[in-house]
């Protein structure tokens, strides 16, 4: 029986302790000095709006964890004797290890702006983050976020709803603009704005300013304005955790250097979720470093059975994503870049006239097939655009059955016709004719 | 948009005064008993041999209805005192009787001999004690003190039983003391009923509805679930503490205690005329609020969810059954000389359609009352297997029941604080179950003394049977916890746990139906907005993280689970049986077959 322990207990390092436990008897220890239990990073916000308490965001009852032999341990790893096979604690004695996991997540971004380490700046990436927010929202009558991004969206609709003036400063043209295509882009600074929250575009921070008492009172922008406020909310990225791995014999790069079987340089040692860094990108379309939740739970999945013996090198399927914009929802599945190439691609853009609804198809020009989809307040079926997009359907066959796709609740509107009308228009000679709707026996 | 804000916080402040002036009606009553009142309630004759003891009551004025009830009690038990002393049978009598029994045999001459006055009381006196010592004929004691012991038993007995026999029992005297204080009930809402009905009904509803609209225009359309912890009302704060505090007690006054909450009844008398022709019942009362209840704050649902077509649909649907079916067409029947009957309700949370009387109204009522009948048992025996095959337990639990209605709608400010723990799981699945078997094995006795007027089945005396279940699960159960503790549960405490009607349509769903939800891929993020506001506990996540369908047989299709979910992962979907009860997927891992 080895003794194999997890150090972080995010979704990978979770997923990860639990698929090992289904596979083997070996003794599994995961350590965290975040909390005591697993909760869901993605859910904090909700628990700062009120939606939800902590204890809510926890996928496993208290329970789970005794029963399934994984023992948790709260503390803090300070060092790692790779050659010892040793870890030194904050609390407890040292420990050892047989196999070792690095599930440490990352970090927020800072760039080096003078006032950074302020009080009242920050990030929203941990439990303790979201502890911070909550301790400065009451001295906080304007809030700046820095940074177009999901994190940052998320952060200027928490203070939204305590009724705190929030500005956003985006350093592109366009609300996450690297990565949305432009219509859907605007659509976001649409929601945003009509939520009463001030979008500066193409603005970056120089500094942030002290108010005298070692917090934030303002930022000052590159062109020298100054904007006025008790919170700098920093979502520019963030960054593999390796800080307290550096000087070890453990290679980093940017993240902590993994092979396909996230094995790292060191023997029995692993590493995954956001801190892993691939030698190789996983796949063509895929980059070095992943830090979405679900690329940290399909690391834990695999990881695991490498451990367990099957050696299993990572190979992601078709790329998928969603989040919610305020009140929008966005789904994406396979490739859609934010520049349209009109050369390579065509695409089919649906938007609904009220601007906050749209279905996006991208096709190669080359073979008309799909290449990606991008959804905006529209649901999709992921196990059906995995199959359009894996299976290379081409385009007639795409919106023959688009309908298929659809996952909206029952009595919402569909709009697949409109789309297929666009088809029509474009391919006349290739037309689908309607089909009627069977309603709800449909299936 | 200020003034709007403004707008909403007046509606507030409206609702505050207007349910206040409707609180204070509890204690503004006036209350005068009448000759003419107590001749119509007990009858002429009996009024006659009784004005003596009500003489105190008439002409006086009570400004409270707990000296009146107090009082019209302590008459009942004068009454029933007056009645015992007539009737009552010295002990002495024992004695006498078996100091002439010859041998100290017992026979039924020693009895008749000694009251041989042909008058009532004897009579009476005679046939009570015959019936009472009838086992004892010719039996042989010991001693004439032997004898006289037993026949002073039997004539402890009988004494003790003539308040009950020849006076009025507690159920009578309950009964009486309840109608005889609302027709006392002679205060100024009596008087002006309607005026009450604007002051502390109309006003009420439209600061709620003040309150409400200003919202399409100072919310954007979408879930706004912001702030639902931070609010002590919908998170087991003090006012939740307090509201279900206000809901306990006001279901224990409507079942247990009437007489007290006349002037509300009153006040409605004018509502129920107009529908049924009739003075309103407490349960007039009971149905109009809930009614208003399910109006009212199906109007806040839909704007609530006033992004979501089927949220609206399904809130629609319960609106409409609960004013039409639940509300009006009973009434309009009975105005018809028809029974009373809800044409949605049914058994077995109907639990009260096989009892005798009901059956009989209902035979009695012509080929209406037997296509009721016939309509009441097609109901769960036809109707349930196939929309539930179809739709799922939803059909009726959220789009038609009169409880589901109050619950997701009254009740959905609330639904976030049901348990969803494992245990709670396996404590509701005893529970729900348990109240099944009682209501069938409760009908069944009903029935069996019904058809074969026996009234006991495997030594059980199914009346008692009958009453115990009317108590325990009709009243303290879907009453008071139901929706008492709804600020305290959340609102499907007595759907969940104890409605048997759901434990029956969720045993279908769970085995023989097209319904289930369904999870997106691998889209889930674990987030818990599902499992934290599933009314029915469920632990959606638990599916949802897992790529499984949600099959489980308390899921009531609210939808709301779908609706709130923030990445598009579940849906409520009627489809081909197959593959419905599957095995966990999640899609985007090419690397090996997860299962996870």
């Amino acid at each position: 029986m080895r003794k194999i322990v997890i150090i972080g207990n995010g979704i990978a390092g979770v997923t990860a302790a639990r698929h090992i436990r289904k596979h083997s008897d070996d003794a599994i220890t995961l350590i965290s000095a975040e909390t005591d239990h697993f909760f869901s990073r993605t859910a904090l916000m909700y628990i700062y709006m009120g939606h939800m308490k902590y204890q809510h965001t926890k996928p496993y009852e208290d329970f789970f964890w005794e029963k399934n032999k994984i023992n948790l341990l709260r503390d803090y790893v300070e060092e790692i004797d790779f050659a010892q096979k040793q870890l030194k604690l904050s609390k407890s004695e040292s420990m050892h290890y047989d196999v070792l996991i690095l599930a440490v997540g990352s970090k927020p971004n800072k760039f080096g702006w003078p006032g950074q380490e302020l009080k009242a700046v920050q990030g929203l990436y941990s439990f303790q983050d979201l502890e911070t927010m909550e301790e400065y929202t009451p001295g906080t009558r304007h809030a700046v976020i820095v940074g177009g991004g999901l994190i940052g969206i998320e952060m200027a609709e928490m203070f939204h709803s305590r009724h705190i003036e929030v500005t956003m400063l985006v350093r592109e043209s366009s609300f996450w603009s690297n990565v949305l295509p432009p219509e859907e882009s605007a659509m976001v600074n649409r929601q945003i704005k009509k939520n009463g929250i001030k979008l500066q575009l193409e603005s970056e921070i120089e500094e942030i300013i002290d108010d005298g008492n070692g917090r934030a009172g303002a930022v000052k922008l590159k062109g020298g304005a100054i904007i006025d406020c008790q919170f700098v909310g920093l979502t520019v990225g963030v960054s593999p955790n390796t800080g307290f791995l550096k000087n070890t014999d453990l290679e980093l790069g940017r993240g902590i250097k993994v092979n396909e079987y996230f094995e790292t340089n060191q023997p029995e040692v692993y590493a995954i979720g956001d801190c892993a860094e691939f030698l190789e990108a996983p796949a063509a379309d895929r980059k070095n470093i992943e830090q979405v939740w679900y690329t940290g739970r399909m690391h834990g999945e695999t990881v695991a059975q490498t451990i367990c013996g099957n050696k299993t090198a990572y190979q992601p399927g078709i790329w998928f994503n969603s989040a919610k914009f305020i009140d929008i929802e966005y789904q994406t599945y396979g490739q859609v870049a934010n520049k349209p190439d009109e050369n390579t691609e065509e695409h089919f853009y649906w938007e609904h006239k009220s601007g906050e609804k749209s279905i996006r198809l991208v096709f190669h020009k080359e073979n008309k097939t799909l290449k990606g989809v991008n959804l905006m307040g529209v649901r999709y079926r992921h196990e059906v655009c995995d199959k359009m997009i894996r299976d290379k359907w081409p385009m007639k066959k795409v919106f023959t059955h688009l309908k298929a796709a659809n996952f909206d609740p029952e009595f919402f509107k569909k709009h697949e016709a409109e789309l297929i009308q666009m088809y029509n228009e474009r391919y006349p000679e290739e037309a689908i004719k309607p089909r009627k709707l069977l309603g709800i026996f449909s299936r | 948009m200020n003034s709007l804000k403004i707008i909403h916080k007046a509606g507030l402040l409206i609702f505050i005064i207007g349910f206040g002036l409707f609180i204070s009606m509890f204690f503004i009553g006036k209350y005068e008993v009448s000759g003419e009142v107590l001749k119509k309630e007990l009858g002429e004759e009996k009024f006659t041999n009784m004005s003596p003891q009500f003489q105190q009551m008439l002409g006086k004025t009570y400004s409270s209805q707990f000296t009146f009830v107090s009082d019209l009690k302590a008459v009942f038990s004068a009454i029933n005192d007056s009645i015992v002393q007539v009737y009552s049978i010295d002990a002495k009598v024992a004695s006498e009787i078996a100091g002439k029994a010859s041998d100290n045999v017992y026979k039924k001459q020693l009895v008749e001999s000694y009251f041989s006055e042909d008058e009532e009381v004897a009579n009476w006196r005679k046939e009570q004690l015959l019936s009472y010592t009838g086992w004892m004929e010719d039996k042989s004691y010991e001693s004439s003190e032997a004898l006289t012991a037993q026949l002073e038993q039997s004539i402890t007995q009988i004494n003790a039983a003539i308040a009950r026999t020849r006076g009025y029992d507690s159920y009578k005297v309950g009964d009486l003391t309840a109608s005889i204080t609302k027709a006392s009930n002679t205060g100024h809402v009596a008087k002006n009923p309607w005026l009450w009905l604007l002051l502390a009904i109309i006003i009420p509803i439209s600061g709620a509805l003040i309150y409400m609209l200003p919202r399409l225009k100072t919310t954007h359309s979408g879930i706004k679930n912001n702030h639902i912890f931070h609010n002590a009302l919908t998170s087991r704060g003090w006012l939740g503490i307090f509201l279900g505090t206000f809901l306990i007690l006001f279901y224990v006054v409507l079942y247990w205690y009437p007489e007290y909450m006349t002037t509300w009844i009153v006040m409605v008398d004018p509502v129920s005329k107009l529908l049924s022709g009739f003075p309103a019942s407490r349960w007039f009362l009971y149905g109009f609020l809930y009614t208003i209840a399910i109006l009212v704050m199906g109007i806040r649902m839909l704007i609530k969810y006033r992004h979501s077509p089927y949220q609206m649909a399904r809130t629609v649907s319960v609106m409409f059954f609960q004013l039409s079916f639940a509300f009006i067409i009973p009434e309009i029947l009975v105005r018809l000389n028809q029974p009373y009957m809800d044409l949605k309700n049914m058994w077995p949370l109907d639990y009260s359609f096989f009892f005798d009387y009901k059956i009989n109204e209902k035979l009695q009522a012509g080929t209406f009352g037997i296509f009721m009948l016939g309509w009441g048992i097609a109901l769960f025996a036809i109707g349930v297997p196939l929309f539930t095959y179809l739709y799922g337990k939803r059909w009726y639990c959220s789009w038609v029941c009169g409880c589901g209605g109050l619950a997701e709608t009254l009740g959905d400010p609330y639904r976030q604080l049901s348990d969803k723990s494992l245990s709670a799981w396996k404590f509701e699945r005893f529970s729900v179950h348990g109240v099944l078997v009682f209501a069938v094995v409760m009908t069944i006795g009903v029935l069996y003394s019904y058809f074969s007027d026996s009234q006991t089945l495997a030594g059980v005396n199914t009346a008692s049977l009958r009453s115990v279940y009317g108590f325990t699960i009709g009243s303290v159960f879907a009453g008071v916890i139901g929706t008492g503790f709804y600020p305290l549960m959340g609102n499907r405490v007595w759907c969940r746990f104890g409605c048997p009607l759901a434990a029956y349509i969720g045993i279908i769903q769970r085995f023989k139906s097209k319904f289930r939800i369904t999870t997106n891929g691998g889209q889930c993020i674990s987030c818990g907005n599902c499992s934290t506001y599933c009314e029915m506990g469920i632990d959606v996540r638990w599916y949802a993280q897992r790529g499984q369908n949600i099959v489980r047989a308390s899921c009531v299709g609210c939808g709301v689970c779908s609706s709130v979910c923030p990445r598009g992962v579940l849906n409520l979907e009627n489809r081909d049986s197959k593959g419905r009860l599957n095995q966990p997927v999640l899609i985007g891992n090419d690397s090996f077959g997860v299962r996870s």
